[in-house]
């Protein structure tokens, strides 16, 4: 099985090898050379990868969480998940697609027993495959960075022998293609501008262009992407201050002309390459993914109801063939536009509020009105002309617009949305609303609303169905028909309170509200109009949403959905990533003690800890020694060495840190985009002492050094392998010598 | 590129000589002589010389730009100066007694005024300095500590508040002065430092924040403190280690700590003088004429005035704080038991009790984590879908009857009192509720890793998973238990975890309190120690605790994490409208400092609209312009001395003022506590000082488009033009400041009526 695969990869890599160097124009025989090492190394980095992926035949950790995104693509069923643009859904789906997956599973818990129509090993090639992919691209990544090939091998050997990233490669997860995407992305970057020059854009950008875009598989990308882009501005700034490229003649004051024609195309070139380029590709993935996901599905809730409406099924079965504008006798259902806390509707019942509340204050002890997040024949209410008595549509209907003054009538209880000088129940700065109840105590009914329609300039000013933001003031106190916030107590049975705002200003969307569900109400008798509210509605009209408004509302959501930080059994906070302090268990066998987790070679960390400190010890020493004019290495070795610290060091903290600042629920695997950075540092801080700062009697002992580090390393990549590839299994004794640390947890069964 | 850059530097200090000539004329034959400057005087010189001869052969004109653009007699600008002093003063002491009641957080700190009065100990999640000269001002000005400030609203009647207000006030009315004589030191223009100057004395939203008992113009006065006189440091490049060399660096220092001392956000100006002090420091290294220990002191100089002289005063700062307050307060709950015993009032204090923890005790357990709370329960359970629907335990910071736990053997025999020993296993019976504190294998609340603390069983009988054996950490078996000094761990018999607080606050229904747990993982931390606080026992001979006094180091470390826990866990509420931080620039939304009725007096924190906008627009002016000039320097494109002048203001002194604002402003994106519009306030004065140099950059930049005479004119005109606008704006929006009555200004027949030009303003 993996032989079949060996091939691609490899080919591929051939390829691109080959296009690379003869650009480099080398010699032949280093060309043969570099490929037979990377071959060899490819070929490691599959088989370590792709080794028996479709072992366990079980759910694994987050694959619960991933896979019911995969199934929703394969059924085409519209979702949101606010970790990461759609990039990376659709890559995993892509495997589910090769697979022949029908996304007839329930992913719901972790360990679940794969059903037979669930092609485990091509859902899992794909990550598997970036994984081994980014083997040979460190290996390009540390010679391209200007360092030997003995320093690429090394790099490529401790990355080859890292648990955790073999780990998140074999399942389907997202880590490996993002670690895959960065990888890529950096590797060309410094290949068109130190390989090409300044001078040659038109190829090079091109090709960063895409890949740039691609570390948008998640968000922590984009920090990589402004690296890269800070990079891109360094260069920019000293190619600008090049004055062999200006054409300025000396002494022109004027401002306008003092940047040539050669660079300011240049300049252009770029922008549309690292720039604009990037997020048309964004917008593109985005544009695919909303074609895709047609259908109504599990997160419509969270989106508008004109949104709704643009997918099939759901709300677009409901809305489909309504009337669009409101006329009076129409009956609706109103849902409030804020969708915090939850989406609901307008709704009362037969219920009143009681006459005295806990702490002492009265009610008017009227019908409640409140806002309720489940569809119910309550929701119903009848829009009135307050001087008339009818309450069915004319024919023609008479449309109502902007400005008019209507009653609304509850469909099941007739009694009329009113709102008076009490108090409300939860906010009693506001006014309290109610279903008008004359109890002849000179409480007079206060039920005339104005319509005024919020977005009028782009929706014109008849009231319609969906499109029409509306807020409903209420004649006599100008207050405004709101959704507090707060949910009323048992006697309101937890729905969600109703308050008309004295002091509302501004566009709020607790405040505003759009008609939903309406049709033209047909019935004058009470009765009769009971069996209509509790029939579906239909009549007929179809409506689209542009890819952008669709895209800019999908793109805020996923921004603002509020993220769950409660905490997992496995989280852990960023200080526990660098020593490794935790772990997490992906899978155990559901008799024996067979494992797998998610856990790293701790020689490794520990060796990219040291070189980091080395780095920046080095870094700063040269630096304060160079101000004083101290020239330890030559000019270029220091850029070689800023450039590898820009590349690694600055790798490794635009992934590790914007983390101290996330209010999100963290696990280890997070960790390993930065990992991976680190890894790439050890052997080139390793070859600049190497050739910089030891003498010759001193290099043996590093060569020694290196030896014995590699062995340990292989070591403890070996140890642990069975808790990494889940086989073969181990007896109780021998997971508990394999805790090497108090804070990890290892699973067994003590037989 | 590196000689380039030397050029323009040297220019640079050349034509900051020239500005000050005046001073120069006199001074220069005692010029330093120190050797290792002989080249920059040398090369300073030469610029004289050719400047000179530009002057001469341009004639009359070059004469003219000089008068026009730089008026900096000395004359003119101390004019200037003394008429900002006057007009800040009494922009800020005007009506500074209305209205005579609580207005808004005054609650708050003229409350910790009065305790500092009264000698009462309080917690509050700032340092202390602020309060303490609040305290000072009403102490000085005849306030006995007496008014309770219960809440806003609330009359002062006879007690004499506006000591308080005009200390505040009269460190509020510094700030315009501050910012002239800063902007003027930056970009030598007088024009530029009466624009920032003017910015700020006619804001209203500074005048109010000012005038009343707040920590903000305390802070503010500061910050603005720490940056002139750091700026003011800055000037005397030339004359290292002289008197006033010495004078600027310690009153930086003593600025800074002062900062620090009132609020944490002082923390931002700190690091700005760190950056521009890493920056001097950087220059000084590459300057390979002055000797590795000429460079070495420099920077102990540095690190004695910047780093150990603040470090010693906030310190101080912080003695005085816990010497004054000796009396027991409403704020002892958050401090370990060591440090509640040095209080007069406290039940600590000169405690007497049973030493050894006996059965049938009554007992309050403290956890030992720094600010830990007590262990707590009451009569709420946990809800559905949080662990067992059983009764909540909690860690709390208060005393409480409810933080009352009863000693009892596992099977209850009451016989004589005898004494509990390491390695004994227990029962602990709430004593309010008569539950067991009681574990078992559900996830905890939050800390999923861990299990689940319930209270369990009713009149203190339960299960099996109600035991716990106690150990005292270091301690053999049958050791005793000593009250207050022994750290005792508690482990649950049944599943082997120890009892642990997590110190992560409980949602809503846990009344925010601290999560209680049993973790399984027993590395001894002090979450998962525990001491014995109280203890009574009728039974047992109560004998005089000598408590350890707590070393002052381990006071300071302790009050500063009960205060950096207390600041992060004023967590936003859910259904409260707050304030976000792209808010602030653009002057979305005030606050309400008195007021919300049309019959009340009202008074509305808002900066006034115009100066905010304008503040906003030069952000991105200066950008445009510092771009630009940037751009034309690294293209070498050739400009006269003038503009080059300019430029290096633009990049040097704008620099330092966008800078100055970045760090006031930025990192509020990133706090998770809950925000509030005046946050913004201390980044405001750095953007206002901006806007002074941007818009005087701009206007004399005029003759890029027009010739002489006429950019004369436009430059004239436009100062006039900008003066008369901030006046009038200010003339408009003043009684948002001075107070309102009468009718909201949505009504026509108010005296605000169309000025409400942001629907979110509430006034």
């Amino acid at each position: 099985m993996s032989k079949r695969n060996e091939h691609t990869p490899n080919q591929t890599c051939l390829k691109q090898r080959g296009t690379m160097l003869s650009s480099i124009k080398l010699p032949i025989v280093i060309r043969a050379e570099i490929n037979l090492v990377l071959v060899v190394l490819t070929a490691l980095g599959v088989f370590s990868r792709l080794y028996g992926i479709h072992f366990p035949k079980a759910v694994v950790f987050d694959e619960v969480y991933y896979g019911q995104f995969v199934s929703l693509y394969m059924k085409r069923v519209f979702f949101i998940d606010e970790s990461g643009p759609p990039l990376g859904h659709m890559i995993l789906a892509f495997g589910a697609y090769i697979g022949g997956f029908d996304g007839n599973f329930i992913w719901n818990r972790i360990g679940a027993e794969y059903s037979s129509n669930v092609p485990v090993w091509s859902l899992r090639l794909i990550p598997a495959l970036a994984g081994s992919l980014s083997v040979p691209l460190c290996y390009i990544l540390v010679v391209e960075l200007g360092y030997s090939h003995l320093t690429a091998l090394g790099a490529t050997l401790l990355f080859l022998m890292e648990n955790s990233l073999i780990v998140q490669s074999r399942f389907m997860l997202l880590e490996s293609v993002l670690i895959f995407f960065l990888l890529l992305a950096e590797t060309m970057v410094l290949f068109v501008s130190y390989v090409f020059g300044f001078h040659s854009f038109n190829v090079g950008f091109t090709l960063i262009s895409k890949l740039c875009s691609c570390p948008r598989v998640k968000y922590m990308g984009l920090f990589t992407y402004l690296l890269l882009l800070g990079l891109a501005a360094v260069h920019m700034w000293q190619l600008i201050g090049d004055r062999a490229l200006s054409n300025v003649s000396s002494g022109a004051a004027d401002c306008c002309l003092f940047i040539s024609s050669v660079i300011l195309v240049q300049v252009l070139t770029r922008f549309l390459a690292l720039v604009v380029l990037p997020l048309l590709l964004y917008l593109g993935f985005f544009y695919v993914h909303l074609t895709l996901l047609y259908r109504s599905g599990p997160h419509d809730q969270m989106m508008s109801s004109a949104f709704q409406a643009s997918l099939e099924g759901g709300l677009a079965r409901i809305t489909q063939g309504q009337p669009l504008e409101m006329a009076y006798g129409s009956q609706v259902t109103l849902r409030s536009v804020s969708s915090k806390p939850i989406p609901c509707w307008l709704h009362s019942h037969k219920a009143n509020y009681p006459i005295r509340y806990e702490n002492g204050r009265g009610s008017s002890h009227q019908q409640q009105v409140t806002c309720y997040p489940f569809k119910d024949v309550n929701n119903w209410w009848i829009i009135k002309d307050p001087g008339r008595q009818d309450l069915v549509v004319s024919s023609p209907p008479r449309p109502v617009r902007h400005g008019d003054v209507v009653q609304l009538l509850h469909g099941m209880t007739s009694r009329f949305l009113n709102t008076h000088d009490v108090a409300a129940p939860m906010s009693p700065h506001a006014q309290e609303v109610s279903g008008y109840i004359d109890f002849n105590v000179s409480m007079p009914a206060q039920n005339l609303w104005k319509v005024d329609i919020a977005n009028r300039e782009t929706e014109q000013e008849v009231w319609k169905t969906i499109l029409s933001e509306v807020r409903l003031v209420h004649v006599k106190t100008s207050a405004v028909l709101k959704l507090s916030g707060s949910a009323l107590p048992e006697w309101g049975f937890r729905q969600l309170e109703v308050v008309g705002d004295k002091i509302y200003k501004g566009y709020q969307p607790t405040g505003v509200w759009n008609v939903e569900e309406h049709r033209y109400g047909r019935s004058q008798e009470q009765k009769e109009r009971e069996l209509e509210l509790h029939s579906p509605t239909h009549i007929d009209i179809n409506r689209n949403l542009t890819f952008m408004a669709k895209f800019l509302e999908l793109q805020w959501r996923m921004l603002t959905v509020k993220q769950e930080t409660s905490e997992h059994k496995y989280s852990s906070s960023p200080l526990d990533w660098i020593t490794m302090d935790t772990n997490i268990a992906y899978w155990l066998h559901h008799t024996g003690n067979a494992q797998i987790h998610l856990m790293g070679n701790l020689v490794t960390w520990s060796l990219g800890n040291l070189a980091l400190m080395g780095y920046l010890l080095l870094f700063l020493s040269y630096l304060l020694r160079r101000r004083r004019k101290i020239e330890d290495i030559p000019e270029d070795t220091w850029r070689q060495l800023l450039l590898a610290g820009v590349v690694c060091a600055g790798g490794w903290a635009v992934n590790y840190l914007p983390f101290f600042m996330m209010e999100k629920t963290l696990f280890l695997y997070h960790y390993l985009p930065a990992l991976t950075f680190q890894i790439l540092l050890i052997p080139v801080v390793l070859e600049h002492v190497h050739t910089h700062v030891l003498c010759t009697s001193h290099r043996r002992a590093l060569h020694g050094a290196v030896l014995a580090g590699l062995s340990s390393v292989y070591l403890t990549f070996w140890k642990f392998s069975p808790l990494t590839y889940g086989h073969p299994e181990l007896s109780a004794e021998q997971l508990d010598s394999l805790r090497w640390k108090d804070s990890w947890d290892v699973l067994f069964r003590r037989h | 590129m590196a000689k380039k850059e030397c050029v323009t530097k040297c220019k640079g200090e050349s034509s900051m000589l020239r500005n000050r000539r005046g001073e120069l004329q006199i001074g220069e034959p005692k010029s330093p002589v120190s050797t290792h400057h002989e080249s920059t005087q040398d090369s300073s010189k030469d610029n004289r010389l050719s400047e000179g001869d530009d002057q001469s052969s341009n004639g009359t004109l070059a004469q003219y730009d000089h008068n026009v653009y730089s008026p900096n007699n000395e004359t003119q600008s101390t004019v200037y100066f003394l008429v900002v002093v006057l007009l800040s003063f009494s922009t800020r002491f005007y009506k500074i007694k209305e209205p005579p009641h609580v207005c808004w957080d005054e609650t708050h700190f003229g409350k910790m005024g009065s305790y500092y009065i009264n000698r009462t100990f309080f917690f509050d999640v700032h340092p202390p300095l602020g309060k303490m000269l609040i305290g000072l001002a009403g102490y000085m000005t005849g306030y006995d500590g007496t008014y309770p400030f219960l809440k806003p609203g609330d009359k002062y009647e006879h007690h004499n508040y506006w000591g308080m207000r005009g200390f505040c006030a009269s460190l509020g009315s510094c700030l315009p002065p501050f910012a002239y004589l800063t902007v003027l030191d930056l970009s030598q223009s007088s024009t530029a430092a009466l624009i920032s100057a003017a910015m700020l004395v006619f804001d209203t939203g500074c005048i109010t924040i000012s005038q009343y008992i707040l920590l903000d113009p305390i802070l503010m006065f500061f910050i603005m403190g720490s940056v002139l006189c750091m700026v003011k440091f800055n000037l005397q490049i030339s004359r290292p280690f002289s008197a006033p060399w010495w004078l600027w660096l310690v009153l930086t220092g003593v600025n800074l700590s002062g900062a620090l001392g009132v609020k944490f956000v002082g923390l931002f100006v700190i690091l700005l003088v760190g950056l521009n002090t890493t920056w001097d420091l950087w220059r000084l290294l590459g300057d390979l004429d002055l000797s590795l220990v000429d460079f070495g002191k420099h920077f102990l100089s540095r690190v004695f005035g910047l780093i150990i002289l603040p470090l010693f005063f906030y310190v101080t700062i912080f003695a005085v704080h816990f010497v004054v307050l000796n009396k027991s307060g409403p704020g002892d709950g958050f401090f370990s038991s060591a440090f509640q015993s040095r209080l007069i009032g406290n039940n600590l204090h000169n405690a007497s009790m049973p030493e050894y923890l006996a059965y049938g005790s009554t007992i309050t357990v403290k956890n030992l984590r720094i600010a830990g709370g007590y262990l707590h329960s009451h009569w709420h359970l946990y809800p559905e879908g949080v662990g067992a629907k059983q009764q909540q335990v909690t860690a709390y910071l208060h005393k409480d009857y409810n933080n009352l736990w009863l000693v009892h053997r596992p099977n209850d025999s009451n016989g004589e009192p005898d004494l509990v020993r390491h390695g004994d296993v227990i029962r602990l019976e709430h004593k309010e509720t008569t539950r067991n504190l009681h574990s078992h294998r559900h996830e905890a609340p939050l800390t999923k890793k861990h299990f689940q603390v319930t209270g369990y069983g009713i009149n203190g009988t339960g299960d099996p998973n109600d035991l716990w054996q106690v150990e005292v950490c270091g301690g053999r078996k049958g050791d005793l238990i000593k009250v207050l000094r022994s750290k005792v761990r508690f482990l649950h018999r049944a599943t082997g975890c120890v009892l642990n607080s997590s110190g992560k606050t409980l949602p809503k229904w846990g009344w925010e309190q601290v999560e209680v747990t049993c973790s399984p993982y027993l590395k001894e931390t002090p979450n998962s120690q525990w001491s014995i606080e109280d203890h009574i026992n009728t039974k047992l001979p109560n004998i005089s605790l000598a408590v350890l006094k707590p070393h002052f180091i381990e006071i300071l470390l302790e009050s500063h994490i009960v205060m950096i826990r207390g600041n992060s866990g004023l967590k936003p509420k859910d259904n409260e409208m707050n304030s976000k931080p792209w808010h602030w620039p653009v002057n979305y939304q005030g606050l309400r400092f008195s007021g919300v009725n049309e019959t009340e007096y009202r008074v509305y924190l808002l900066g006034n609209p115009v100066i905010w906008w304008l503040n906003l627009l030069s952000l991105g002016l200066y950008l445009v312009m510092v771009a630009a000039a940037s751009l034309a320097l690294h293209r070498g494109v050739q400009l006269d001395k003038r503009r080059i002048e300019r430029c290096r203001v633009l990049r040097e002194g704008g620099g330092l003022l966008l800078l100055g604002w970045l760090l006031h402003y930025v990192p509020f994106y990133t706090m998770g506590r809950i925000l509030y519009y005046h946050h913004y306030f201390p980044a405001m004065l750095f953007s206002s000082m901006l806007t002074g140099i941007t818009l005087d950059t701009l206007l004399q930049s005029a003759d890029l488009v027009l010739d002489p005479p006429y950019s004369y004119w436009l430059f004239k005109g436009g100062k006039a033009m900008l003066f008369l606008t901030i006046l009038y704006s200010f003339y408009l929006f003043n009684p948002l400041s001075y107070g309102m009555r009468g009718p909201l200004a949505h009504d026509p027949a108010s005296t605000m009526a169309g000025l409400k030009w942001m629907d979110s303003w509430e006034f």
